[in-house]
């Protein structure tokens, strides 16, 4: 029976991205309630030199798998490699983030160890000598909490809610480097071409803050004064499904129970009523402001603050008093 | 072409949620069911394929209670043309269980496409799908918004983290349907009605025990209540205030 958690530690380009830190914070505190080690696992191409870093994080050693074939994700080739190391280390968790990765690995690590798996959880505690979760279901409506009956028990954490301990730079995890053949099989889907995403533009789902427009910004010209808000605090601007589904932005940037599922400290909703669907996606956030010129809109039900009024009179005033403020 | 589409039926999204007496469950009282949305974009998806091809066949598989057969008639209307329903009460809410037992009865069919929605919108892991093509070991792209099918190969893309991909797979492959791949069909009261006559098969599911269990469900912890700090732009210096020094946001 294992008592290791092993963690997935994503990467990006070659650099590990903050979601890889949180899982591993989060792993060293459920390796040391069930007496056993955090193990990283680092997949990628030029990830072995940046490996050890990850022990200032908490973990106690990382394994690498580090080869110029795997550039690019794909499930099968990456679960494969990931599947072959977790089986070899005593799991009794294996950890992830809930990200585009870590929800594809996570289902493929669960079905190549027939582990049972818990996505996007956002609580955790040992227990009973084990681990429970609980996590959002039915968008966010209820919340249920799940234990597991066996082990390994695969989790998936939603990205910035448990936000990662200061590194600590004293800190050096044993890096232990794998050669796994991998064969053309491994790569039966093949990355052709990657069309990459506007330069500068963040992610809604990487952002510490969001800008974010719904129904009331009546038009695509209407986000120019998010953008501006936006630009000014580093923060993305996100929108509704009613704004997507009209066009006047990417799919890419809808926040909701169809759209993306976020967490940042700040979310600033501008003209958006406050559907449950929407909720579903931020209603984790830390702070929550709304602004509306409709005194009834949902919305204020949820937010911390708000404000009525026209947000095309109130969003240029904003940005021209925190321009004063930080300025 | 054979495509198969997995779908399940879940809750309205627009439904309120009541959790049910013993507090392991919803309180299935006045609660529509439909078939989960993103599996929708799955069928009309099989269709398209379907249409362009001028041939091929749609099975439709779904795990789930009796009135799951009335979520399969929904997907026969828009223009699948038969299927299997895996009979399950139970309600699991084990992924790799449900992923097991869908992957025992597609063991038995023959597909060149293998469909499922990228997540049921009711219990949300979004897992089933990369679970089933795993344990079929047939590749698996996900959250696909654009699928193109030739000479024995699709081209599917996808947005990732990294931007908009373009991936290339040889068939059989699974694929799991993103919001944006397609505008699922209104079927016509005809379709409706022809749906009845199609076929649909009924087995037992082959579901182990599950290897998670239901503690209880909770609703969403309350929020502490919000503020109104005021009206139009004046209000603007209140809330930088608040945000900077109480809320810390900023």
């Amino acid at each position: 029976m294992g008592n290791n958690v092993l963690i997935f530690a994503e990467q990006l380009g070659g650099k590990f991205r903050s979601v890889a830190y949180e899982a591993i914070c989060q792993g060293k505190k459920m390796a040391q309630g069930l007496g056993g080690k955090a193990i990283a696992v680092a997949i990628g191409s030029g990830v072995e030199a940046v490996a050890k870093d990850l022990g200032q994080y908490g973990a106690d050693k990382v394994i690498v798998v580090d080869n110029a074939k795997l550039k690019d994700f794909t499930v099968d080739a990456y679960g494969k490699a990931f599947a072959e190391v977790v089986s070899k280390n005593d799991p009794a968790v294996v950890l992830l983030a809930a990200t585009f990765q870590g929800k594809d690995l996570g289902g493929y690590a669960s079905a190549a160890l027939g582990a049972p798996l818990s996505s996007d959880c956002t609580e955790w505690a040992s227990q009973d000598g084990g681990i429970q979760v609980k996590r959002p279901i039915y968008a966010g409506k209820a919340y249920v909490t799940v234990k597991f009956n066996s082990q390994p028990a695969v989790i998936s954490l939603r990205p910035k809610v448990f936000l990662p301990d200061a590194p600590d730079a004293s800190k050096s995890a044993e890096v232990e480097k794998i050669d796994l053949a991998l064969s053309d099989d491994d790569f039966r889907s093949v990355v052709k071409e990657i069309i990459a995403k506007t330069a500068g533009k963040i992610d809604v789902t990487e952002a510490d803050i969001i800008v974010s427009g719904g129904r009331g910004v009546k038009g695509p010209e209407g986000f120019a004064a998010l953008e501006e808000l936006a630009g000014l605090l580093g923060a993305a601007v996100g929108a509704s499904r009613t704004v997507v589904d009209e066009g006047w932005r990417p799919h890419s940037d809808q926040i909701g129970q169809t759209g993306k599922v976020v967490s940042p400290k700040l979310y600033i909703a501008c003209g958006i009523s406050g559907a449950i669907q929407h909720l579903a996606g931020m209603r984790t956030s830390k702070c929550i402001v709304a602004i509306n010129k409709d005194p009834e809109a949902p919305i204020f039900s949820t937010a911390d603050y708000g404000i009525v009024g026209d947000l095309f009179k109130v969003v240029p005033a904003l940005t021209e008093e925190i321009k004063k403020t930080i300025g | 072409m054979n495509i198969v589409v997995c779908v399940k039926r879940v809750p309205d999204t627009e439904t309120k949620i009541k959790i049910g007496g013993a507090g392991t469950k919803i309180d299935p009282a006045g609660v529509e069911f439909i078939i989960s949305p993103f599996d929708e974009f799955a069928v009309e998806e099989a269709i398209r394929i379907k249409e362009k091809l001028g041939k091929g066949e749609i099975t439709i598989l779904s795990l789930g209670p009796a009135e799951a057969q009335a979520i399969m008639r929904k997907a026969y209307a828009m223009g699948a043309d038969k299927g299997t329903h895996l009979n399950d009460a139970t309600e699991c809410q084990d992924t790799l269980a449900e992923a097991q037992a869908l992957a025992a009865a597609l063991k038995g069919m023959q597909f060149d496409l293998l469909l499922f929605g990228k997540q049921a919108v009711d219990y949300d892991n979004g897992a089933v799908g990369v679970q089933v093509a795993k344990l079929l070991n047939i590749p698996v792209v996900s959250r696909i918004i654009k699928l193109d099918v030739a000479d024995g190969k699709a081209t599917v893309e996808r947005e990732s983290d990294m931007g908009k991909e373009i991936v290339e797979v040889k068939l059989p492959a699974a694929f799991t349907a993103e919001k944006g791949l397609n505008d699922p069909r209104y079927p016509k009261l005809m379709d409706i009605m022809k749906a009845k006559k199609k076929p649909l098969e009924e087995k037992p599911a082959q579901l182990d025990a599950p290897k998670l269990s239901i503690v209880k469900l909770d609703y969403p912890p309350a929020r502490p209540p919000g503020k109104i700090v005021g009206e139009g732009e004046e209000a603007v210096p209140a809330l930088v205030n608040l945000l900077k020094n109480e809320a810390k946001a900023l």
